[in-house]
């Protein structure tokens, strides 16, 4: 029964590998991506429900036991994360087949696109450090790949950029599993999590401890975030669309296994991950506001979007875990919308500086309209979906004292509002620049995933009730890692 | 010879830092390799180096030596491969496109 726990990784693995020899075959590489990506969030789905009823799931590979063998664990976390991963990135490949030319999709677009959400998905749900490091290194080669396809000159230059940064980032991961190797002689996360409970977590574990947050820093953003607005603006909408949805999201994953899991003794890693996340909001609102570039604004509006989820592993009470699991679920919908409007307006109007465009909604009333539903739904308004999720980080906040993390994360929604509102009011209204005979055409098939993810994210807001059983089991979960431990290692603990 | 081990990673280390520091695209490259196999050693110094037989059951064996880093260091090496070959490529593909030979600036 457990077996179906592998579905949403290998399923696009096979499916990715069978469309490379199906390369003339433009038409069914789309509707076999598709279907695939509808079949494992289905499979997450089912998986979920299945948590909420008998507990975590485990599948051990090759029925060798933990902590020995690999294995995959599925928590309602993790299988949250998954099944939002699959349903955004399903929609986001409505978007692709509208708008990728058939140039880029003959190059084994769909291949690589089903191979990164087989990584992120295979990070979310392996309960093994070295096996993390195996699918991040999947998820990213396949990113390689879809950032600088296309060739031009931007998307090379930061392709290198962006390639050489998570080679090194790369290397400190292995680094730190090396270390953990060495100290505790384990990489099965659980039984990690056990041994340094049993040896204390000394000056030298906070070390590899330290390790370990300057890696997943780097690949969630958080401070080290250098590298993206350039990386995340570079690629077609698509592309860029599925990075700003996924790829910082296993970042903040990791961390907040890590830091939930394994390194959960010593209360110094929670205050650096405070300060960390209170400096990346404020640079990220510096960055969103300085820049009149749209790619970029909505880039640094991803950086915000970590340092506030981040607040919440900071805070570290059951709240906050609630409010961060909603956050993340409404903030991988949200930015994939975000960046998909943010490119529909550059693809519209061959302009990317939002003082250069005005009037659009006047051409083209169904994007103006999102946009403005957009920026309400990641400023965190209600009826939509950012609002619950704030309020649980909030409150959580509030519960252990810590004001200035509370202040700043809020304050931080005031900068998203206005560098989003600058784009709306630039952008949307004033007067109409282009006539209608000049126009490019809206086409349907581009306003239905739109259409879709903007209905999801309403339907997040409202239906926030229907999602709060599963949520409650992802804080629990995170609250107390022996349940994480006991559902790997059984329950005599060694 | 663990000792040694070590320094060895530590001299490789150097040598990666400087060659990446560099302004020339090909000894970037190549650093980042330089830099990979530093870190299969230290992953292979970790597990302990040679202590006892070889990881098969047999009967006379009173100790194995650990087989895990190397199953490690082998996923690793393939990873670094691919990834270094891609990263040539591209630094060529750059290359061609805007005759760049470094990080961002004209190739004198």
């Amino acid at each position: 029964m457990n077996n179906i726990l592998v579905l949403p990784m290998i399923l696009p693995v096979l499916v990715g590998v069978m469309l490379v020899f199906l390369r003339p075959y433009i038409r069914v590489q789309r509707v076999l991506s598709v279907l695939t990506m509808i079949a494992s969030a289905a499979v997450a789905a089912y998986c979920l429900q299945h948590i909420h009823l008998n507990g975590i799931m485990r599948l051990d590979f090759g029925d060798w036991l933990p902590p020995h063998g690999i294995l995959f664990v599925g928590d309602s976390f993790a299988m949250l994360l998954v099944l939002v991963a699959c349903v955004v990135s399903s929609i986001i490949l409505l978007y692709a087949f509208a708008t990728t030319g058939i140039e880029t999709e003959v190059m084994f677009f769909y291949p690589f696109f089903l191979f990164l959400v087989a990584g992120v998905n295979g990070s979310f749900l392996t309960g093994d450090l070295f096996n993390l490091f195996v699918c991040f290194e999947v998820m990213l080669l396949a990113s390689y790949v879809l950032l600088t396809l296309g060739g031009r000159k931007t998307q090379l230059k930061e392709g290198i950029t962006y390639v050489l940064i998570n080679v090194l980032a790369s290397w400190f991961f292995l680094l730190g599993i090396a270390y953990v190797y060495g100290v505790l002689g384990t990489l099965n996360m659980a039984h990690i999590a056990v041994r340094v409970a049993e040896t204390g977590q000394g000056p030298l574990l906070t070390l590899i401890a330290i390790i370990f947050l300057i890696v997943f820093s780097l690949k969630a953003g958080l401070l080290l975030y250098f590298w993206l607005p350039g990386s995340y603006s570079a690629p077609p909408i698509a592309v860029a669309a599925l990075f700003g949805a996924l790829l910082t999201k296993v970042g903040i994953y990791a961390l907040y296994r890590m830091f939930t899991l394994i390194f959960i003794h010593d209360p110094i890693i929670y205050k650096i991950i405070g300060v960390l996340a209170i400096v990346t909001m404020i640079a990220g609102c510096l960055g969103a506001i300085a820049y009149s570039d749209i790619r970029q604004i909505v880039s640094y509006n991803v950086i915000i979007s970590v340092g506030f989820v981040l607040t919440g592993l900071a805070v570290a009470t059951n709240t906050a875990f609630q409010g961060a699991s909603y956050y993340l679920i409404h903030d991988m919908v949200s930015k994939a919308l975000l960046f998909l409007l943010a490119g529909t307006v550059v693809y519209l109007t061959g302009r990317s500086k939002f003082n250069e465009i005005s009037g659009l909604i006047r051409n083209y009333p169904l994007v103006g309209w999102l946009f403005f539903l957009t920026m309400l739904a990641v400023s965190g308004i209600p009826p939509f979906s950012g609002f619950i999720g704030k309020v649980y980080i909030g409150l959580g906040a509030i519960e252990t004292g810590s004001y200035v993390l509370l202040a700043v994360s809020f304050l931080s929604g005031i900068g998203v509002l206005y560098s989003l509102l600058r784009i709306f009011l630039n952008s949307f209204w004033g007067e109409t620049i282009i006539s209608e005979d000049d126009q490019k055409p809206f086409q349907k098939k581009v306003g239905l995933p739109l259409v879709l993810l903007a209905i999801l994210v309403v339907g997040l807001g409202i239906g926030a009730e229907l999602l709060s059983p599963y949520i409650e089991d992802a804080a629990n979960a995170l609250t107390n890692p022996e349940q994480y431990i006991r559902a790997v290692m059984g329950d005599d603990l060694e | 010879m663990e000792t040694l081990i070590t320094l060895l990673v530590g001299v490789l280390v150097a040598v990666g830092v400087y060659l990446l520091l560099s302004k020339e695209m090909l000894r970037i490259i190549l650093g980042t390799a330089i830099l990979s196999h530093a870190i299969h050693l230290l992953l292979l110094t970790m597990g302990g180096l040679k202590k006892g037989e070889v990881p098969l059951l047999t009967e006379t064996a009173a100790e194995y030596t650990d087989a895990l880093p190397q199953a490690l260091i082998l996923t690793a090496i393939v990873i670094s491969f691919a990834v270094t070959a891609f990263l040539l490529v591209l630094s060529y593909r750059v290359y061609q496109e805007s005759g760049l030979g470094l990080r961002g600036q004209e190739d004198e």
